[in-house]
């Protein structure tokens, strides 16, 4: 899009540039992305480098016996635990997780030892034997008796809430496990400095979280800890508290090798060693009166943390706040707790402990209404959250609450109503989900990161300083539309420097839908201080007389916003975005597959700073959604995923997902930039309930994700019945 | 772990003769087509073989013809996409046309050959149950016996292992002409890009009702007694139980051999009685 040029040195330009903000400029990383000029991880060659391989357990767990290299050692660097500098600790929440196993093993695929060779076929064909001795591994998060954090959200009074109730339903609500499959692997290059320090580049999402964990690890000073993103291929939360852990693999190796050291692993180790969404069981037991009040909302929330904390705290709170949905009830207790399980670590995904809550909820909606011979709209409709009202924190509810507007709208142009009848006994089905996702860190998190952003005036505009990451949903041109609008420059005059930590301040983890609401915001605040030290100067030129001119603010906690961690009561997220999904379902008679024949998702995201890339994230979010609904299913056998490969974790190819109907909505809030509230998490949180209650208006009362056709074999009624539907 | 490339060998006959010569004076050599099931197998790490030869390039492996007597003879080498270009493909063997359309996407299509898929001797190839239901016979060549015919029902003789010698070439496959109504039907994991689950091909208003499975067993199964049995009149239900005696399945990481059984089931009811 063409924009007015404005001469850099014209000192009063007659035309103020069109505003960038609301508009689909190009995307700032475009041209190289698709000219295949960015350079990721696995682009990279240094002088010298070698490639590093970690070796990992086979066992759930174990002691760990003897450990014997079976090959010739010469031109090999080989590290463990024993060569850890500081700590050996990866620093996140808690300090439990051992960067290298240093005696024992509590989960498959824990990196033991590190290898490294400059020859890459070599280094591969190294053998190491190891000999354990076996323990007898808790791999069922409901056997576990270990929590590692438990906590409850109490709000009026359960039993008068039930003693209200003409009907009290309860029903129990499965989620399974979700790989990310992000298109690059993760991968990290360390490079050892002169001064003892230490370099690392790779793919990631929080270039402070890897500094953090690093500095105890390598017991340097934060000085002379260097991250720097490369261009990263997708992360969806896999990139957030994991790159720590490679990078400091990677650190070790270069600082004995005293070599760069790369590691990037193939997805089959990605997928079989990192990360993955905590598998859920919610149930839930409401009271409702006969004509669809909600009265009382009692849930009990179990996530399988995997073997070590990581974030499983965090991801519990956010799925616990979610757990009664974006829905008014007076009396609601909703209980938690994250188990100790001896597999992988889960960790944070898309949605962080939402979508899994979410989905129970919207299940159990549609249960409560087929129990009420009610219509789920109306039963929706009856409860969902208004102005005024109070979630299960007790957080009251602003003018930019648009749960209504959302399902009004979806019901509307899907024709739901209409569908509803005419599908019945046809073998498809439509349903619908109605859902919320708070933007920010939960609760007092923003005020603990204290994140802060800088703009530099420069010789040719501003360059925007934050240690967001720029991961393929739009960061870079996203930021660089709110300050153009907010300094009165033209878009092109916005660029962004790469995320450094020697470069960047701290602002905060790229994560929890909060870097345009929370990150934007604080640029938006520096580029006003910024005009106001310009003296009526255009950046260029007060960079060009008196050189250039660094402006840097610190968050500001909105003053309303009140929370309180012990009790969990009060403002959980600055603001929330609104979304009803509608799904149509087709149900194979003979095969039991359940195909997504149209989706239709109407999301109210505050203000769509760039309305593509809103797009953009709808779409995907939606498919991920589809994919862990119908067919994303991790098969972990002895605690260890036994698919772990692209051929048979089957995520949607374009085949498998549907045309999609795409309506953004925006109910400015106060915080944000233009009012925005955050996108890229909420589009993940209504597919699988919609897909689900499209399943059971099709007739399979299904209660658990992935609906595989394995699992609605088993919910069809019997062998002729599931016949005679066709 | 990915197989180094670096030890990796490969020869490149120009002519059939030549391929059948280096098999015999130069083997072992592992015979290299369209390679997508080759490279998978490098890339997992459990490919054996360290030494290759590429059979890509060999025409007399090529090209689809008509045979005398209204047969169809097809080249092992031939691609996907030439057979689902192929007129007389779509004439003569319909169910061959849908098979090839859903193995991998279009890329597969385009390098994935018939000889590559019968060779491979998975039970989930895709095009197994449409030569088993066919009554093709593969057409194998060695530089020590010439010729040599199988049918195709006796090639596979279990899970990945098949009658084929370490000195020989898939050269064609002959499929003589199939009378009645052909029908196929892919259960994979997903639309595209997918293994099967259960794969079906059947042949009814011939002369006698054809029907073959994979995925349900260690090679495909060409049901005979289910044919036998619907031939001779029993009924729907009498042929699924049938039908369930000649299929093993089993659980796996991608379906379940209850799931397998009774999808197998509806879909023999759904070829025989239709809607
Ligand atoms: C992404 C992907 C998707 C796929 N999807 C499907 C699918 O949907 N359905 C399906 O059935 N398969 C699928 N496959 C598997 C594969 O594409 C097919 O089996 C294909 O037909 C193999 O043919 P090729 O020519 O590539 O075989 P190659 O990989 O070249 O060879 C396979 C085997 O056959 C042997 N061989 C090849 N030609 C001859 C010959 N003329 N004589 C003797 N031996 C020979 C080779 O030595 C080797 O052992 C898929 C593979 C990939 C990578």
């Amino acid at each position: 899009m063409p924009q007015p040029a404005v001469a850099a040195d014209d000192p009063s330009p007659s035309i103020p540039p069109t505003p960038a903000v609301g508009r689909s400029v190009p995307r700032k990383d475009a041209a190289e992305k698709v000219s295949g000029e960015a350079k990721y991880v696995d682009d990279l060659t240094l002088p010298g480098m070698l490639w590093g391989r970690t070796v990992r357990s086979t066992v759930p767990r174990a002691r760990i016996k003897a450990v014997r290299l079976c090959f010739d050692t010469a031109g090999f660097t080989v590290v463990d635990h024993t060569d850890i500098p500081g700590r050996n600790v990866v620093a996140l929440i808690e300090e439990d997780q051992p960067f290298l196993a240093a005696g024992e093993v509590r989960h498959i695929a824990e990196p033991i030892l590190l290898l490294a060779h400059e020859d890459r076929d070599t280094l591969m064909a190294a053998k190491v034997e190891i000999d354990y001795e076996i323990l007898p591994p808790v791999l069922d998060m409901l056997a576990s008796t270990e929590a590692l954090k438990r906590l409850s959200i109490d709000k009026g009074d359960l039993e008068a809430g039930f003693a209200e109730a003409d009907l009290v339903l309860e029903g129990e609500y499965r989620t399974g496990s979700q790989e990310h499959v992000y298109i690059e692997t993760n991968g990290m290059i360390a490079v050892p400095e002169p001064d003892g320090g230490i370099t690392l580049m790779g793919s990631l999402q929080c270039p402070y979280y890897v500094h953090k964990a690093i500095k105890p690890l390598m017991d340097l000073p934060g000085d002379r800890v260097r991250i720097v993103q490369a261009e990263t291929g997708g992360g969806f939360g896999g990139k957030e508290e994991y790159p720590s852990l490679i990078a400091g693999h990677a650190a070790l190796l270069a600082r004995k090798s005293g070599r760069p050291v790369k590691i990037v692993y193939d997805r089959g180790e990605d997928m079989w060693a990192t990360t993955k969404r905590h598998p859920a069981i919610v149930r839930h037991r409401t009271g409702v009166t006969r004509d669809g009040r909600l009265t009382a909302m009692e849930v009990d929330v179990v996530m399988d943390g995997g073997a070590y904390v990581t974030l499983s705290p965090v991801v519990l709170s956010r799925g616990c706040i979610h757990a009664a949905g974006a829905y008014r009830c007076d009396h609601v207790r909703i209980t938690g707790r994250a188990m100790r399980t001896d597999t992988p670590p889960n960790g944070a995904f898309r949605g962080f402990g939402a979508p899994q809550t979410l989905f129970a909820v919207e299940a159990h909606m549609d249960r409560i209404a087929e129990a009420l011979g009610m219509d789920p709209v109306e039963l929706r409709e009856r409860n969902a959250l208004r102005p005024g009202d109070t979630t299960a924190t007790g957080q009251e509810m602003q003018e930019d609450c648009a749960a209504l507007d959302v399902l009004r709208e979806a019901v509307e142009r899907t024709d739901f109503h209409r569908k509803r009848e005419e599908y019945r006994g046809t073998g498809r089905g439509i349903g619908l989900s109605l859902f919320f996702h708070g933007s920010g860190f939960t609760g007092s998190g923003e005020v603990r990161l204290a994140s802060r952003a800088a703009l530099e005036a420069t010789e040719t505009g501003v360059r925007i300083l934050v240690g967001s990451s720029e991961i393929g949903q739009g960061t870079r041109t996203m930021h660089a539309q709110i300050v153009a609008d907010a300094m009165g420059l033209p878009y092109e005059q916005v660029e962004t420097a790469l995320p450094d930590t020697a470069k960047v301040p701290d602002s905060g983890p790229t994560v929890a839908s909060r870097t345009c609401m929370v990150v934007g915001k604080i640029l938006q605040n520096c580029a006003a201080e910024m005009i106001s030290r310009l003296g009526g100067l255009t950046p260029m030129e007060y960079a060009r007389r008196h050189g250039p001119l660094v402006v840097s603010q610190d968050y500001v906690p909105p003053g309303d916003v009140k929370w309180d961690d012990d009790t969990y009561k009060g403002e959980a997220y600055a603001h929330y975005g609104w979304g009803c999904n509608v799904a149509e379902v087709e149900i194979d008679p003979d095969t039991f597959e359940a195909r997504c024949t149209a989706f239709t998702a109407v999301e109210d995201v505050g203000k769509a700073i760039h309305p593509v890339l809103v797009r953009g994230q709808i779409e995907g979010g939606s498919a991920q959604g589809i994919g862990w609904a119908l067919n994303e299913r991790v098969v972990l056998v002895e605690g260890a995923m036994a698919n772990a490969t692209l051929t048979n974790y089957t995520i949607p190819t374009t085949l498998d997902t549907p045309p999609m109907d795409i309506v953004i909505m925006e109910r400015p809030g106060k915080h944000g930039p233009h009012g925005a509230k955050g996108v890229g998490e909420m589009p993940i949180d209504g597919p699988a309930p919609a897909v689900v209650n499209a399943i059971r208006h099709a007739g399979l009362d299904v209660r658990e994700i992935p609906a595989t056709p394995e699992v609605l074999m088993a919910a069809a009624p019997s062998e002729e019945a599931a016949c005679a539907s066709s | 772990m990915k197989t180094a490339l670096g030890d990796l060998e490969l020869r490149q006959p120009r002519t059939l003769d030549e391929a059948l010569a280096m098999l015999r004076d130069d083997g072992p050599l592992l015979p290299l087509a369209g390679c997508t099931d080759v490279y998978v197998q490098l890339e997992f790490g459990v490919m054996p073989a360290r030494r290759f030869m590429d059979v890509s390039r060999l025409r007399e492996l090529r090209g689809i013809e008509r045979m005398d007597g209204g047969g169809l003879r097809i080249g092992a080498g031939a691609t996907y996409t030439e057979i689902v270009r192929a007129p007389l493909v779509a004439q003569r063997l319909p169910m061959l046309v849908a098979a090839s359309r859903e193995v991998g996407g279009v890329q597969i299509q385009n390098r994935g050959t018939l000889g590559g898929n019968v060779a491979n001797a998975s039970p989930a190839g895709d095009s197994l149950p449409v030569l088993a239901a066919a009554d093709a016979v593969v057409v194998l060549r060695s530089a020590a016996d010439g010729e040599r015919r199988v049918p195709f029902t006796a090639f596979h003789t279990g899970y990945r292992a098949s009658v084929l010698r370490p000195d020989e070439l898939i050269v064609a496959f002959e499929i003589p002409p199939v009378e009645g109504e052909q029908w196929f039907r892919k259960v994979g994991t997903r639309a595209a890009q997918a293994i099967s689950k259960v794969v079906f091909a059947g042949v009814k208003g011939g002369p006698r009702p054809r029907i073959a499975i994979g995925s349900v067993a260690p090679t495909v199964v060409r049901a005979f007694r289910t044919e036998e049995a619907l031939a001779s009149g029993a009924s729907i239900e009498e042929a699924q139980q049938v039908f369930g005696e000649e299929i093993r399945p089993i659980d796996d990481i991608r379906s379940t051999a209850e799931y397998r059984r009774r999808v197998a089931a509806n879909l023999l009811r759904r070829w025989w009685v239709g809607q």
